[in-house]
């Protein structure tokens, strides 16, 4: 079963579809807000959606899912993305990757155990030129090494 | 008079420190009692050498670079807000070699600029182009920008005044002018540099798109993997709404355009033209089967513009400077320049504007200086995910449209891929493989079905399970793909694969286990 939203999630949901719906072709820009407000678009955010937009559930389910961007889940406190595509690995992105791994102890798509950490791949971050490249909480990193990404975890972990 | 210090606010160069470097200048020159105005402008696009810091002085701009926080005390003490010398300093901006060398029409302002600025826009020749379209029949602006040779650097290389034209042609109604700004090919970042360093490049050219064909409102379809160009873009068409360049009433004319940024949400397939058109309608990114074209039944079904940001961005030069001085740089049927882009591993990357023609080799060896490693370059890839393994034996073909194409490869939107002889290629021809499997829309099986067995078979010749066979069997699936897809994205996969069973053979011998 999905968890219901609490009623401050409900609440900044009734506003946003309230705001945009009269857009042209709003789904998308009801979604990103949603994931801008809440971190995720939790499943039980459909039928809402769904209601707001006059659109059926399979729908908007339809596309929360076809777009990667969008998160079922809550994310960790921060959010680190690195490059997979070919000018990153041309650079030992396949390693870092592996570092990451190990380093935060979960594979892509997870987060850390104690709750501080979600890992994901991303395809392009269109810093080619200084691969390989990842995205930490929306700041660009170059030439990230293995110890680069050490460091920047330490940084965000001192931070809490 | 106030010194005019510039760093990049480009995201490549915040990725390197830049936002660092100009808060340690804005505390140096505090400390220090001195004035300065301090401008956030584009990358010049010489990525190895970000933070590139630039002083303006009565000689022109002086370059130093690449300057770290540290590096900052040190600069003051040796004068560089009146251009001294310093070890950092490489001296007049505009005669650094890599750069002179370049012929930067569509990127003539980048990094020059504050992209903030109309005014500053308008001091370095911005809406020219716009200021003489209005001055001119739909059907002229058209003709011109048909008669500039000018075609689409997405990657299809579609003549866009013919793309104008059939919309022009279609009866008065609500028209769309669409950017495509869904830059997901690895090893690109043109589109990104023009959207941070001068923006309103692309709102000009999209303008005179719109007074061309009749459309009053545009749209930008940006990826979400670009928060910055987001952030300049929104500012850039703020400014221009405040300055009566937008909106409805366009420098006094009495023609309306209206434009806004939509975000993408990670789809690469979205960068394919008709679903673009889904996902700005809300809807999954799924491909449209064509016809109708979406110059006819475009956007919510009405006739549509559809083309990438340099493209757009070219326009204003063509409207301002005349289709004939565009015309005149160039080879054969590819007109005009190309900002390429170098990438991957290589000492110099960064963005080079050259006329087509210039060769693959000199953009590697003469521009980037060879591999980032130090190792031979074993192979580039051109074009993105999508494009051919380029060998070391063919880096004397020409960067142009047909050129390309003759070698089997292609141009695309003008990333160049560079890497050294450690590359193994079936695992590239695996990974692009595995890329289509994560991107495809679904919508077509040999798509989505064919790049997941794909995968498989290469497991399997690198596994050693009837190597031969299964490679005869990658072969034929490249073709059922290649023939059998909706759109480039199922359609073109093979392209890399093929490439590189054709060039690097001996990468397929299976692999001895550990």
């Amino acid at each position: 079963m999905n968890t219901p939203l609490t009623p401050n999630e409900s609440e900044t949901l009734g506003r946003i579809v309230a705001d945009l719906k009269g857009r042209p072709g709003p789904l998308l820009e009801v979604l990103h807000a949603i994931q801008a407000a809440l971190g995720y678009v939790p499943p039980a955010a459909v039928p809402v959606v769904a209601d707001g937009l006059n659109l059926s559930r399979a729908e908007v389910h339809g596309v929360v899912t076809f777009y990667h961007y969008f998160r079922h889940t809550a994310p960790g406190k921060h959010t680190v993305s690195l490059c997979r595509a070919e000018a990153c690995q041309s650079m030992g992105a396949e390693a870092l990757a592996e570092h990451a791994k190990r380093r935060l102890g979960v594979d892509f798509h997870q987060m850390t155990a104690d709750g501080q950490f979600s890992l994901e791949p991303v395809y392009c971050l269109g810093n080619c030129a200084c691969s390989p490249a990842a995205m930490i909480d929306g700041r660009l990193v170059g030439r990230v090494t293995p110890e680069r990404f050490d460091e920047l975890i330490a940084e965000r972990g001192r931070k809490q | 008079m106030t010194v005019t210090v510039y760093v990049p606010r480009d995201a490549g160069a915040l990725s390197l420190g830049a936002g660092e470097v100009a808060e340690a200048i804005a505390r140096e020159a505090a400390a220090r009692g001195l004035e300065m105005r301090l401008v956030r402008n584009g990358s010049r696009g010489l990525y190895w050498l970000e933070p590139l810091v630039e002083i303006q002085t009565a000689a022109g701009r002086i370059a130093y670079g690449p300057v770290t926080p540290g590096d900052v005390p040190g600069l003051f003490s040796g004068g560089f807000l009146t251009g001294g010398a310093h070890p950092l300093s490489l001296g007049p901006t505009e005669s650094i070699p890599w750069l002179a060398s370049q012929q930067r029409l569509t990127f003539a302002r980048v990094g020059i600029v504050d992209p903030t600025s109309v005014a500053d826009y308008i001091s370095h020749g911005g809406y020219q182009g716009l200021r003489n379209a209005l001055s001119m029949s739909p059907e002229a602006i058209v003709q011109a920008v048909t008669d500039s040779g000018l075609r689409g650097r997405g990657g299809a290389a579609f003549p866009t005044g013919i793309k104008w034209k059939t919309v022009l042609e279609q009866s008065p109604q609500q028209k769309y002018v669409t950017c495509n700004a869904d830059e997901g090919d690895s090893g690109t970042f043109s589109d990104r540099m023009l959207m941070e360093g001068d923006p309103l490049t692309l709102i000009e050219g999209m303008t005179i798109a719109g007074i061309a064909v009749g459309a009053t409102q545009g749209y930008i379809y940006l990826r979400a993997e670009y928060p910055h160009a987001y952030r300049a873009l929104n500012s850039a068409i703020a400014a221009a709404y405040q300055a009566r360049y937008l909106g409805g009433d366009v420098m006094g004319s009495g023609k309306r355009f209206e434009l806004e940024v939509r975000l993408g949400a990670g789809a690469y397939i979205c960068g394919e033209e008709t679903s673009m058109l889904e996902s700005l309608e809300g809807k999954r990114g799924e491909v449209r089967v064509r016809p109708p074209l979406p110059a006819i039944k475009g956007l919510f079904g009405r006739p549509t513009i559809v083309n990438n940001v340099v493209t757009l961005s070219t326009v204003p030069t063509i409207l301002d400077r005349g289709a004939e001085f565009y015309k005149n740089y160039g080879m054969g049927k590819s007109r005009g320049t190309l900002p390429l882009q170098l990438a991957g591993n290589i000492k110099r990357g960064g963005l080079v504007e050259r006329a087509f023609g210039v060769t693959l080799r000199e953009i590697l060896y003469d521009y980037g200086g060879g591999s980032a490693s130090g190792r031979p370059i074993r192979t580039v890839q051109v074009g993105g995910p999508l494009g051919a393994y380029i060998p070391a034996s063919q880096f004397d073909t020409a960067i142009d449209y047909e050129a390309l194409t003759g070698i089997g490869a292609l141009l695309g939107h003008g990333g160049i891929v560079v890497f050294d002889d450690t590359v193994d290629m079936a695992q590239m021809a695996r990974y692009a493989m595995e890329f289509c499997a994560i991107e495809s829309c679904g919508k077509c099986t040999p798509c989505r079905i064919g790049s997941t067995r794909g995968v498989e078979v290469i497991d399997r010749i690198l596994g050693g399970v009837e190597s031969e066979r299964n490679v005869k069997l990658l072969e034929d699936l490249c073709e059922t793909m290649l023939q059998g897809s909706l759109c480039g994205l199922g359609g073109m996969t093979p392209f890399p694969v093929q490439s590189a069973l054709k060039h690097f053979r001996d990468d397929f011998r299976p692999r001895t286990r550990n």
